[in-house]
């Protein structure tokens, strides 16, 4: 067996026993049940099925949860390690810090990957059952599903990140919940506030989309809305989306893990037990 | 010593602007036990992580079975035992141990390992539940691990019970009986005593000694202390034979190891005057304290 694997066993079996799986699908589960419930009420005006509007109301949803659930399992990842002191230990074995990390990340989004699918899963499967589902709607949820997955992928990644760069777990913890409040709710003000100064000029129309969709959390949400036109209408975010090319939204979400692994990487190898 | 399996040549290390390790060499052969002493911040942690890889140097050497440190040929030849040593609570004994052979490409019988450190009987059970002692006991047992040819043990027996202590040390005889070089940070002198070949002792991050204890004893010229006890006038042997009043009965004599017998006859000569004598060689803990300060002076 390779080591980032067994890594990866090890971790998978300390998220099943700090009932931190658990807790992240029932957290999954209510909130979207709780999405589609709510959330049913404009099908008879917009003129689609309830699993639409309920993939739309969980899209937004996801955009906040999928990146917090992924800090909460990752800011620990090193520096709670440091803090315990395991980590001098763990390094003196020849498994490299690549490896390492590498373990922690599939299995934190295995993790993740169980939720999603448990928690989106079950609210579809509730929607469809009450309110009907479509082939396309059926197709939007499986992107949704997908989307969110690899949205937390990135998350964990820059939780990795901060995790190396911060002197205690408590330091990570303070600056993941700093990243967190940048990427989702910060960065989209400070753009709606140029895009409200500019007045629709070359930046609303040109440069806006494009910083936008630079952001993952951003892209997450353009990629689940530009794909499909009834989510879109019911999200009423047709506009930014209808501006960029199809690619640009998959094309940044996609990279961004990498991006976010590299970073983490590189941190890491600064790291003194 | 041209086989030794690990070698430290003038390693420099520094802490920010200060210089936490100056030159420091030091060489442990095969089957050879060194202990490593010196007081809190000596530096004897920084050198171990310095040959882990752990940390970067500032200048020296440093080989482990002929390959840089941090590399994985070293990392695969080397066994660690960390002083503060923690593994993640919710695991399992056995768990941890089979992730550490994993790690290591060993294929490594993990129950009779646990079994050889005492912890037969707590294989399957979450490491949160392990007193301190269990928990050293299992960082033993990953020593163990894929027969290391260097083992850096930092403080191997602090949180041990005596026999835990003694368990311990079959293991690192054992071990070093195998061929494996070890390396042992410490401040139990009266452990290390006997249960090691030689002595390094650091101060400041310089290394003052570096000897057998018999050669340490020589070359510091610590005298051995003879204890006399009175039957009656102390005061008078003192006054005889030129030592010290320590308490009412007893007075204290400092000699060199070679004056030694021929204190002893004028203190037989005094008759019923002397009641008890009790010799005391220079102990680690002497010679500690004389290399120790010498280098602070």
């Amino acid at each position: 067996m390779t080591r980032f694997l067994a890594i990866a066993r090890a971790e998978m079996r300390i998220l099943q026993r700090n009932l931190w799986l658990l807790m992240a699908t029932i957290i999954m589960v209510l909130f979207a049940l709780a999405l589609t419930f709510a959330g049913s009420a404009p099908t008879g005006s917009l003129g689609v099925d309830m699993l639409t509007v309920s993939v739309a109301s969980m899209t937004t949803l996801s955009v906040y949860l999928a990146p917090l659930l992924a800090l909460m399992i990752s800011f620990d990842a090193v520096a709670g390690e440091t803090d315990r002191g395991s980590l001098g230990l763990l390094l003196s074995y020849p498994a490299g810090r690549g490896e390492i990390l590498l373990g922690k990340f599939v299995a934190h989004l295995a993790a993740l990957a169980f939720a999603m699918l448990i928690g989106f899963g079950s609210a579809g499967a509730v929607a469809a059952w009450f309110g009907g589902a479509g082939a396309e709607s059926l197709m939007a949820l499986g992107r949704l599903i997908v989307t969110s997955i690899i949205l937390g992928g990135v998350f964990l990644t820059l939780g990795y990140l901060v995790s190396s760069l911060a002197n205690s777990a408590t330091a990570a913890a303070g600056m993941s919940a700093g990243l967190w409040l940048i990427f989702v709710v910060l960065y989209d003000l400070g753009l709606l506030g140029a895009v409200v100064v500019d007045e629709s000029g070359v930046f609303t129309r040109q440069v806006f989309p494009w910083l936008m969709v630079a952001n993952p959390a951003d892209a997450f949400r353009l990629w689940n809305i530009g794909a499909s036109d009834s989510v879109a209408l019911t999200s009423g975010m047709a506009g930014a989306a209808s501006a960029l090319p199809v690619w640009a939204a998959p094309l940044s979400l996609l990279v961004w893990p990498f991006l976010g692994f590299g970073a983490a990487r590189f941190a890491f190898r600064r790291v003194e037990p | 010593m041209t086989d030794s399996i690990l070698k430290i040549e003038d390693l420099c290390k520094d802490r920010g602007q200060t210089r936490v390790l100056h030159d420091v060499s030091l060489t442990v052969s095969p089957g050879e036990r060194v202990a490593l002493l010196g007081h809190n911040g000596a530096g004897k942690s920084t050198l171990i992580k310095a040959v882990l890889g752990l940390i970067p140097i500032e200048g020296g050497h440093i080989s482990v079975a002929g390959h840089k440190p941090g590399s994985g040929a070293a990392r695969a030849a080397t066994a660690f035992l960390p002083e503060a040593l923690s593994f993640h609570p919710a695991l399992t004994g056995r768990e941890q141990l089979a992730l550490f052979a994993s790690l290591s490409g060993e294929k490594a019988d993990v129950p009779a390992l646990l079994d050889r450190v005492g912890l037969g009987d707590a294989l399957d059970r979450r490491i949160g539940t392990y007193s301190k002692g269990m928990r050293q006991r299992l960082g033993l047992a990953q020593v163990l691990l894929g027969r290391p040819q260097v083992a850096l043990l930092d403080e191997p027996t602090s949180g041990l019970d005596p026999i835990s202590r003694q368990d311990l040390y079959a293991i690192i005889d054992e071990l070093a009986a195998g061929g494996c070089a070890v390396l042992i940070a410490s401040h139990a002198l009266t452990e290390v005593e006997a249960r090691t070949d030689r002595i390094a002792i650091m101060s400041k991050g310089h290394l003052v000694a570096n000897d057998t204890l018999e050669g340490l004893s020589a070359q510091a010229g610590l005298k051995t202390r003879l204890r006399i006890r009175a039957s009656q006038d102390a005061d008078a042997i003192a006054a005889q034979i030129g030592g010290a009043r320590i308490n009412g009965a007893s007075v204290e004599l400092m000699c060199a190891p070679n004056e030694k017998m021929t204190e002893l006859r004028r203190i037989a000569a005094m008759g019923d005057a002397v009641a008890d004598v009790d010799i005391t060689p220079p102990r680690l803990e002497d010679l500690y304290r004389h290399y120790a300060q010498e280098e602070l002076k």
